[in-house]
């Protein structure tokens, strides 16, 4: 059966031995701060994305939902190297990159049902939301389009002369897109302060990236341009934030542009409307039981006394508490006035 | 309080399923995530996982239930602490708070909304004022007026600069950007590779973080590899944003027939970016409102696209000696007043619209010609009230018949203007076949100046 032989091997996520970075060997311990922030932030994507899955499951979300459970630590990581000024960009499945970013639950999960307060007033949806405020330029849709744009914010920092750094999110399916190679191209030539995020997370939709890519090492992709890439296990957010770390450095340093392949999966379908049925139970029960992001840093936190189970708990409350008021507020909140329908059109 | 589980939606047309299978036995343990039933709808077999943690309290709905709506509570999971014994009170959450009220709102279509529409009755525009009285001309090429309109708004503005393939050292592969690179530097003259959707999403990226590209297509031909990153992602980000972010950037090029160049590099856009919300689209003919609409275009905080015409780029016009000479964009000029029959037309149209109107004179027919400059927004006013006054119209344009800018002003002319007309409108366009390469072949595929006379004489009945 084709999902279980495309079951990746555990080895497939780890770190490979011959990344181009300077990756360490051993991934580098949070401080107590950084792990217990980690964990209520990947927590409260977690907790967004099941809540969101629920509310799409009772009608109240409509169309395209793409949840991000299981991929927490990467988004997670790689915004604890973000300084101010740094832009972020990516795909459709973008609610854990503006939370992330900091932008508000409330905000993004009445986006989510069409309402008046949504982060685009109810006219993007899942797919297309914005924070000018937040450095978030989207939420785009077509899939491989955010890496010329998020190449061209880069080209705007070059342009001003400011040491501010893209961050650019695609997906392993993305990464087959012509644009991106053109975009690799531009931001090699010029020298562009970009970082390419891939998240592979073995899928594109329903194919395995074994049945849609020639050479499945992403980190590799950049390597007819120079670019140098690493790849990192993307389920442990300490690795992820030390080899972001790395990667924002270079570019911010006038190194040009990187690519860091984040090795993560994703818990659900493709979108909610995916029976998921191209792969094994067994495979998605595996990564979760063994490898989920949260329940790493749990374990971690609880060696090292850090907190207590019921602090932990406590947390969890906090978080389900601001998620559901994120959901009340998305639910009661009107949808737009008719009116809306011809505003913003044009500026 | 217990927590209602109730039969998701799986897709959004999705309104009952089967309950296949329980997973999960009342008075099992459930974490968030475990699967605790699966569900069968016509397209597929999907798995509810659970959201809260607890025990499984009760199954509603056994196992083999076929046609359960959303909705419906499938079942009752108690939380820590718990017992059965709180079955009996009212169970609560889950966000069960009515799902049916939002898509009972969106079943219904909003009765009679009052939209704002976009204007409707805007008055004619009068052109005739767009150049101050007494004011000197200077002749002048097109490629000469863009160029100046380009270097005037560069030192005008730190954020505008162009991008494009030889835009700077060849000094453009029509020599429209002659010289930029000797004045504004490579930091803002940026020759690219040949990567039109590269350098197309790379312009709407750095025009999203706030600088103001002009990038230069060779060709609008080949701006089709583009056109993903042209209409998605500049033309549609405003609108997706709710307004808070969107492009101020122009796609610039050559647009329309060219010479004996073959069906590949011989095409008429105006009306595929015609067509899109979003966009705002240029299409000159004179060098004055080259200069004047190009300006006004890169300051403009939308995308536009400026389609202009390889063999318009060596006619010489008169150009306004002004220091500063903007033009509105979406308002048509009236380039020749007339009173039997009305000749809309734009860019590379213009040419032969005013020379039918001159031999059209000698068989006593006084044609006025419009020249539409903009194309989006359309200055169906200025069209209506001038066929109000002729009662007969023809189009001209280079592209082809179907959905074309001709069709579109003839919808307007039927709305705005029908019991005016005085015979049915009629459209001089390409002919609907690809650009053929053999020189008379290419010129019959062509609109002519005979093709308008002969188009304005039957409106006329002559």
């Amino acid at each position: 059966m084709a999902a279980a032989k495309d079951k990746p091997s555990a080895a497939a996520r780890q770190p490979s031995a011959d990344k181009a970075g300077n990756g360490a060997a051993t991934v580098p311990a949070l401080s107590k701060d950084q792990e217990l922030f980690a964990f209520r932030e990947m927590l409260m994507i977690r907790r967004f994305e099941e809540k969101a899955g629920q509310m799409y499951g009772m009608g109240l979300i409509g169309g395209f939902c793409h949840l991000y459970i299981g991929q927490e630590a990467v988004v997670v990581g790689i915004q604890m190297t973000r300084k101010p000024g740094d832009q972020v960009i990516t795909g459709y499945r973008d609610h854990g990159h503006m939370l992330a970013c900091g932008m508000d639950p409330k905000g993004v999960m009445a986006e989510l049902t069409g309402r008046a307060h949504g982060y685009s007033k109810g006219k993007g949806g899942s797919m297309h939301m914005f924070s000018a405020e937040k450095g978030f330029y989207g939420g785009h849709g077509i899939v491989g389009a955010m890496v010329p744009l998020g190449t061209g914010l880069a080209f705007s920092n070059r342009y001003r002369g400011n040491d501010n750094v893209s961050i650019t999110y695609f997906g392993d399916g993305a990464a087959n897109q012509g644009q991106v190679y053109e975009s690799f191209n531009m931001a090699k030539l010029w020298k562009l302060p970009v970082v390419y995020v891939i998240e592979n997370n073995q899928y594109g939709m329903g194919t395995s990236i074994k049945r849609a890519s020639a050479t499945t090492n992403l980190s590799k992709r950049g390597t007819s341009f120079d670019i140098p890439g690493e790849q990192v296990d993307g389920m442990d957010v300490r690795a992820v934030k030390a080899a972001g770390e790395r990667a924002v450095q270079w570019a911010r340093e006038d190194n040009g542009p990187i690519i860091l392949e984040m090795l993560t999966y994703r818990y659900r379908g493709h979108s909610m409307s995916d029976p998921a049925k191209y792969r094994t139970r067994e495979e998605v029960e595996e990564v979760r039981s063994h490898h989920d992001p949260i329940e790493q840093s749990r374990q971690r936190i609880m060696a090292m006394k850090w907190a207590s189970e019921d602090q932990l708990k406590k947390i969890d409350t906090q978080v389900r508490n601001v998620i559901n008021e994120a959901s009340e507020f998305a639910i009661h909140d009107p949808e737009p006035d008719p009116a809306e329908l011809y505003t913003d059109v044009v500026r | 309080m217990p927590i209602q589980v109730l039969m998701p939606a799986l897709s959004p047309t999705m309104e009952k399923g089967n309950l296949a299978k329980w997973l999960k036995a009342e008075g099992d343990q459930i974490k968030a995530g475990d699967v605790i039933a699966e569900i069968e709808t016509d397209k597929a077999t999907m798995e509810v996982e659970a959201v809260d943690e607890g025990t499984l309290g009760q199954i509603l709905v056994p196992e083999g239930t076929a046609d359960v709506a959303v909705n419906t509570p499938i079942a009752v999971i108690l939380s820590d602490g718990e017992d059965r014994a709180a079955l009996t009170k009212s169970p609560q959450k889950s966000s069960a708070k009515k799902p049916s009220a939002p898509a009972e709102a969106r079943a219904t279509p909003a009765s009679a909304p009052q939209l704002s529409q976009p204007p409707a009755a805007a008055p004619a525009y009068d052109a005739s004022n767009e150049v101050p009285a007494g004011t000197e001309f200077a002749t002048m090429t097109v490629r000469e007026a863009l160029r100046d309109a380009m270097a005037e708004e560069m030192r005008r503005d730190e954020s505008v600069f162009v991008i494009g393939e030889e835009v700077a050292e060849y000094q453009g592969a029509y020599k429209v950007t002659q010289g930029l690179l000797q004045e504004f530097g490579v930091r803002r003259v940026v020759d690219t590779p040949i990567t039109e959707q590269g350098f197309a999403g790379l312009g709407v990226g750095a025009a999203l973080a706030g600088l103001k590209p002009i990038v230069e297509f060779m060709t609008f031909n080949f701006a089709m590899q583009a056109i993903d990153q042209i209409i998605n992602s500049a033309g549609k980000t405003t609108y997706m944003s709710g307004g808070q972010m969107g492009s101020s950037i122009v796609f610039r090029g050559p647009n329309g027939v060219a010479s004996r160049v073959g069906a590949q590099h011989s095409q008429d856009y105006s009306s595929w970016y015609s067509h899109v919300p979003g966009l705002k689209v240029i299409a000159p003919y004179s060098a004055a409102d080259a200069k004047g609409l190009l300006k006004a275009a890169i300051r403009d905080p939308n995308p536009v696209l400026f389609l202009e015409n390889e063999i318009l780029y060596g006619h010489s016009f008169p150009v306004p000696k002004l220091d500063d000479f903007v033009l509105p964009i979406g308002k048509a000029r009236v380039a020749r007043v007339g009173r039997d029959v009305t000749i809309v037309a734009f860019s590379m149209g213009m040419s032969y619209a005013l020379k039918a109107a001159e031999e059209l004179t000698q068989l006593g027919i006084d044609a006025e010609v419009i020249d539409l400059r903009t194309l989006r927004p359309m200055d169906g006013a200025t069209v209506i009230e001038s066929v109000k006054k002729t009662t007969r119209i023809v189009t001209v344009e280079e592209g082809w018949p179907q959905s074309g800018v001709g069709a579109e002003i003839v919808a307007r002319v039927i709305a705005g203007a029908f019991d005016w007309l005085d015979a049915p409108p009629t459209r001089v366009t390409g002919e609907d076949v690809p650009m053929p390469y053999a020189a008379n072949l290419e010129k019959l595929a062509l609109p002519s100046v005979a093709k308008v006379v002969e188009a304005a004489k039957s409106v006329c009945y002559r």
